[in-house]
């Protein structure tokens, strides 16, 4: 681990995060297209949370986390307030492994 | 300034309480990444630079467990990059709601994280998504730091954070900031085709990548415009 490492990474990260900002600005969007950065936005989001929920290392992920993210996803849209919902699926997972559910 | 007061007016209680949950559950990851890089050797003031100038808990993750396993420093910069490239489309989503003037986007961009673009998406683009943007932001961003540097400094003595569930409290929070703009058919396509193509990438291709390839997903949402133009 070295300063070159850090200073790439952190470099590299921050201006892909300005760049759409960027891209953003300066270009007059048409309605059509903001529809499709909008779902660009929920596909990734979406995918993110498929691929956290159910592997780790690309291998499956185990039952206890699918399980615990379950109960949170049914809180969520039973409307249980978004703490609960962090609570319920963390406490379910956490409670699974006490159980000895991998 | 005057702009800042007026953003921070627009804050809601209940936007602040659920943030303060995120940072929370943020928290506890960055103490065990903070206990991780003391475990691989990286020295203090290196894991602080790292946790505040990348800001990024999944990449960081990847360069420091390279760095525990002896492996090739550069060749994770470069992995931990290509996981980081979704934050370009995520800013060119919601790159409006961040700012109007140049120094507050410049310092809103490096707050743009998956939890606070969620975040704020769920409170729309206006003044309310603006004010939750920058609150979940700013919080998220000293709770992980706080997090990493109580990690380093406690060391061994931090448990695992999957002992809390942590890692199912991430993914159902997001899913429960994604449901409203899941409430659209085209974004229910759109989502179930991406998590659908990102899990059958997932065993092939490095971590973060199955992510961005979810992006294929909004195929399903040409499709279906086309076929309805068709009828």
């Amino acid at each position: 681990m070295s300063w070159a490492a850090v200073l790439v990474l952190g470099a590299g990260t921050y201006l892909m995060r300005l760049a759409g900002i960027v891209l953003r600005d300066r270009l007059s969007v048409p309605e059509r297209v903001e529809r499709y950065l909008d779902l660009a936005a929920t596909a990734l989001l979406v995918a993110l949370v498929a691929t956290a929920t159910l592997t780790e290392g690309g291998g499956f992920a185990g039952w206890a986390r699918p399980a615990g993210v379950l109960v949170g996803a049914v809180a969520a849209w039973r409307r249980v307030p978004f703490v609960l919902v962090v609570v319920l699926a963390a406490g379910t997972a956490a409670g699974l492994r006490v159980l000895g559910v991998p | 300034m005057r702009s800042f007061s007026r953003t921070l007016a627009a804050l809601h209680r209940d936007d602040l309480r659920d943030a303060l949950a995120l940072a929370a559950a943020i928290a506890v990851v960055g103490a065990s990444f903070g206990a991780l890089a003391g475990t691989a050797g990286v020295p203090f003031v290196l894991m602080v630079a790292l946790s505040v100038v990348v800001f990024a808990g999944a990449s960081q993750f990847l360069v420091v467990a390279v760095v525990a396993a002896g492996g090739n420093v550069f060749a994770a910069v470069a992995a931990g990059l290509l996981m980081n490239a979704r934050h370009v489309p995520f800013g060119l989503a919601i790159g409006g709601t961040i700012a109007d003037r140049w120094p507050a986007r410049l310092l809103g961009a490096h707050l743009l994280v998956d939890e606070v673009v969620a975040f704020s998406r769920a409170r729309g683009s206006g003044p309310r998504g603006r004010t939750a943007y920058w609150t979940c932001g700013f919080l998220l961003f000293a709770f992980w730091n706080a997090g990493a540097v109580v990690g380093r400094l406690a060391g061994s003595a931090i448990p695992d954070p999957a002992a809390f569930g942590v890692d199912a409290a991430f993914p159902a929070a997001l899913l429960a900031l994604l449901l409203p703009a899941l409430r659209r058919a085209d974004a229910r396509r759109v989502g179930l085709a991406a998590a659908v193509v990102a899990l059958a990438a997932a065993p092939f291709l490095p971590a973060g990548v199955p992510v961005i390839v979810g992006l294929v997903g909004l195929l399903a949402a040409r499709t279906a415009t086309v076929a309805r133009g068709e009828s």
